[in-house]
């Protein structure tokens, strides 16, 4: 059985959606950026994917610049992630808690 | 791609990737959780070998596995012992259904489109023999103004992260100064 | 034994060995001594043995030269040859490259695996005996001949110890740490070079691969310290994870250097561009060789930088909780990662399989295992030597001096790769003078960093320093003793 694009591109989509359904249903913060580094991880597996199957591309383009973008990206969720962290603790300081559920001052 | 090894290889480590990533879903403890986390960035690197992205892997597993789970392990040390389940909010049944929905759609779009994808001999010829200097020649070629803006990016992360977490001005406990340093740490290595 | 009583003056006349133990130490003699009495036909059997090795590499060394023998595969100065032969063998047959692969992989791994082993066994001897020796004491002598049963002893005991696992331990993270920081210290052996064909992994990122797998034990000893429900092995292991992650920064930075002079990531490409120059990148770089030195010792818990498991500190951090083959598990990944780190220095360093040509005289994999083996013997010099470090003179260290000074560096050396490869002049005038200049701006931006930084030393310089004659050891005792 071969492997082709479809079957990349339908892992690198349920991992997206699992890590969607952990981003919007936790209730601890840290979980919620482990939903997002799931996301951005499936993202990076859809470009790589793309990069190494796509049969035809513009010019000025070539296959190696999936993996530049995909260098971006890890670059960006590790910047997201320290910053996204300092808050996570500083949330904590300033209220005792880091359950969601209690840090709804931007709710109706 | 047909040859047994790559085959087997996609399908345990696809299989042990969203296995560990549910894990991570329905684990009731976040420190248990992180560890699957883990599993499924390695995982994720192993995919990333089937497609000989080779420096792209051992990247991920030294920024995400090495460095990102790190940070998360020092903020689930410093918030409390009662917040650190990972259980769901009560609002939590919106969220399920969405990411259901965008899993489903994902999957029924890659299985079902025309990808007009290399195949056979093609493929591998495509197959990158050298991706270091290829990414190094277009980082520093024709993505230059996107490589200087993502270090400034960097450099920004670096100190908001301390800036944050630094009690005006002082740093009283080495918590804190290890915490930022953490936080630094992660962002750099992603350098 | 002498009934004169315990003399403190320093009257030579009237000296005496204060214990037994001294006196034994004087009786024992030096190591010369030891060698001169071993019995002669041990002697001529060694001598033949070592005559006849060198004999047979001279014999495939002047076939080579003479042009009949070259890569065939009873060279065995290059054991890849004859993987190689195999690999060609296997591929004919019908099941295919797959067979082959998973072949070579076994017989790779159990290669692997049988030397790392064998280090184990004697590692904890040398260790021990060494580090006696340092502090002027005999090491284990009682087990075997020489104490080399030692370690087997060790082995032994701590495989029937009771495994206790605390109340309230996390059992899943509880199991999971000894096998955890097991891994990384075996798959880092991988893309190492033994020989020109002999790498197990010949990949393209070896480099960047070595330090991604080192930083996975980090994970590793957290778990060990959070699993123990035990506040000190918690505090242990985080103080060693920040330690472990600040110290990868510089260990990455000296490594960047590497790549820029030889152009690539291949552990196997650097080796050979040090046998191609005829230079060693540690004399051309030697401030990234002493940092890659002192990262690593941070990066495997060693003294000076092993706050972790500081015995007098903190029990023994985060494995304060582990019994049994789980503490042995520890400490022989303690030891592995020990010869890894020196086998990682000879690669990168230290010029790997090649001596200047004396690798084909020699099977090149002996001169790497002796150069791992010269790495080892420097940390257990070091811990024989230096006091602990603090963690915060521990993080100090390494985010303030050695950061900033490997990025300066990292600055020098792009202008010198970028001359050298503008400039045509011949190889050995051009990195004869980078390493000079780079010695030299070494020592100066040491010595003004520091001075800017604010260091300042806590003592006073004494003035006026004497060599003091009457210190003590070996041979001042026996100085004492035939002159007494």
């Amino acid at each position: 059985m071969t492997i082709t694009l479809a079957h990349y591109l339908a892992v690198s989509g349920l991992v997206f959606g699992i890590g969607v359904a952990i981003a919007l249903s936790k209730r601890n913060v840290v979980a919620v950026l482990m939903g997002v580094e799931l996301m951005l991880n499936a993202s990076n597996l859809a470009f790589l994917a793309f990069s190494r199957f796509s049969g035809a591309f513009q010019e000025g383009t070539e296959p190696l610049a999936g993996h530049t973008f995909v260098v971006f990206v890890l670059t960006v969720a590790a910047a997201e992630a320290a910053v996204a962290l300092a808050m996570a603790v500083l949330i904590y300081r300033r209220r005792e808690t880091v359950d969601l559920d209690r840090i709804s001052v931007l709710r109706w | 791609m047909e040859s047994t090894g790559i085959v087997v290889a996609f399908y345990v480590l696809s299989a042990m990737t969203v296995m560990s990533a549910l894990s991570v879903f329905l684990m009731r403890n976040l420190v248990h959780a992180i560890v699957f986390l883990v599993l499924s960035f390695i995982g994720m690197a192993g995919l990333f070998v089937t497609l000989s992205a080779d420096f792209i892997a051992v990247a991920q597993i030294l920024i995400y596995a090495g460095a990102i789970s790190v940070l998360l392990v020092f903020a689930v040390m410093l918030t409390p012992l009662a917040s650190r389940n990972n259980g769901n909010s009560l609002y939590a049944a919106p969220g399920l259904l969405l990411g259901a929905a965008i899993a489903a759609i994902v999957v029924f779009t890659a299985i079902d489109v025309e990808w007009n994808e290399l195949t056979g001999t093609a493929l591998e010829e495509r197959a990158f023999l050298d991706t270091i200097s290829g990414i190094g020649d277009l980082l520093l070629g024709r993505y230059i103004l996107a490589f200087e803006v993502a270090s400034v990016l960097l450099l920004f992360a670096l100190l908001g992260a301390i800036v944050l977490v630094t009690d005006r001005g002082e740093v009283d406990t080495e918590a804190e100064a290890e915490d930022g340093a953490s936080g630094a740490v992660a962002a750099d290595d992603a350098v | 034994m002498s009934d004169a009583p315990l003399q403190r003056s320093n009257d030579s006349a009237q000296r005496r060995p204060a214990t037994p133990m001294a006196q034994q130490i004087l009786d024992r003699g030096s190591l010369l001594d030891d060698a001169k009495a071993v019995p002669n036909g041990l002697k001529a059997a060694g001598a033949v043995l070592g005559l006849g090795f060198l004999a047979v590499n001279a014999a495939i060394a002047f076939i080579v030269i003479d042009g009949r023998l070259d890569g065939e595969w009873y060279d065995f100065r290059d054991l890849g040859n004859a993987i190689a032969r195999l690999r060609a063998e296997l591929d004919d047959t019908s099941a295919g490259p797959w067979l082959s692969y998973w072949v070579t992989g076994v017989i790779g791994a159990v290669g692997i695996l049988s030397f790392l082993g064998g280090f184990l066994l004697i590692g904890s001897w040398i260790e021990r005996r060494l580090l006696a020796r340092f502090q002027i004491r005999m090491g284990p002598n009682r087990v075997g001949p020489f104490g080399l049963l030692q370690p087997l002893a060790d082995a032994l005991k701590l495989m029937q110890k009771e495994v206790l696992i605390p109340l309230g331990a996390d059992r899943m993270l509880f199991y999971l740490p000894p096998i955890l920081v097991f891994i990384p210290a075996m798959l880092a052996w991988g893309p190492v070079p033994w020989a020109p064909n002999m790498s197990y992994l010949d990949l393209n990122v070896g480099l960047l691969y070595v330090i991604s797998i080192t930083s996975l034990s980090v994970l590793a000893i957290w778990m060990a310290g959070w699993a123990s429900n035990n506040h000190y092995a918690l505090l242990g292991s985080m103080r060693t994870v920040a330690m472990m992650v600040s110290y990868e920064i510089p260990i990455s930075l000296s490594l960047l250097v590497v790549v820029l002079l030889t152009g690539s990531l291949n552990l196997g490409d650097i080796v050979a561009w040090q046998a191609d120059h005829n230079i060693w990148l540690g004399a051309l770089l030697p401030f990234a060789m002493f940092t890659f030195f002192f990262s690593s010792t941070a990066e495997i818990n060693r003294t000076p930088n092993d706050i972790a498991e500081a015995e007098s500190e903190i029990v023994a951090g985060f494995h304060t909780e582990y019994s049994g083959m789980k503490a042995g598990l520890f400490l022989a990944v303690e030891l592995g990662n020990a010869l890894l780190v020196g086998a990682l220095l000879a690669t990168f360093f230290l010029g790997g399989y090649s001596m200047f040509g004396l690798e084909e005289w020699i099977p090149p994999y002996l001169i790497l295992a002796a150069k791992a083996t010269a790495g080892y013997f420097a940390f257990i010099w070091l811990r024989a030597t230096l006091p602990r470090f603090r963690i915060d003179q521990l993080m100090s260290f390494a985010w303030k001096y050695l950061i900033p000074l490997s990025i300066a560096n990292v600055l020098v050396v792009a202008i010198e790769a970028s001359i050298a490869a503008r400039w045509d002049v011949e190889g050995i005038f051009i990195y004869g003078s980078f390493a000079i200049v780079n010695l030299g701006i070494t020592a100066f931006a040491v010595r003004s960093w520091a001075k800017v930084v604010g260091y300042t030393p806590d003592l006073e310089r004494p003035v006026g320093t004497r060599i003091a004659p009457r210190i003590g050891g070996l041979k001042e005792a026996k100085r004492i003793q035939a002159g007494a």
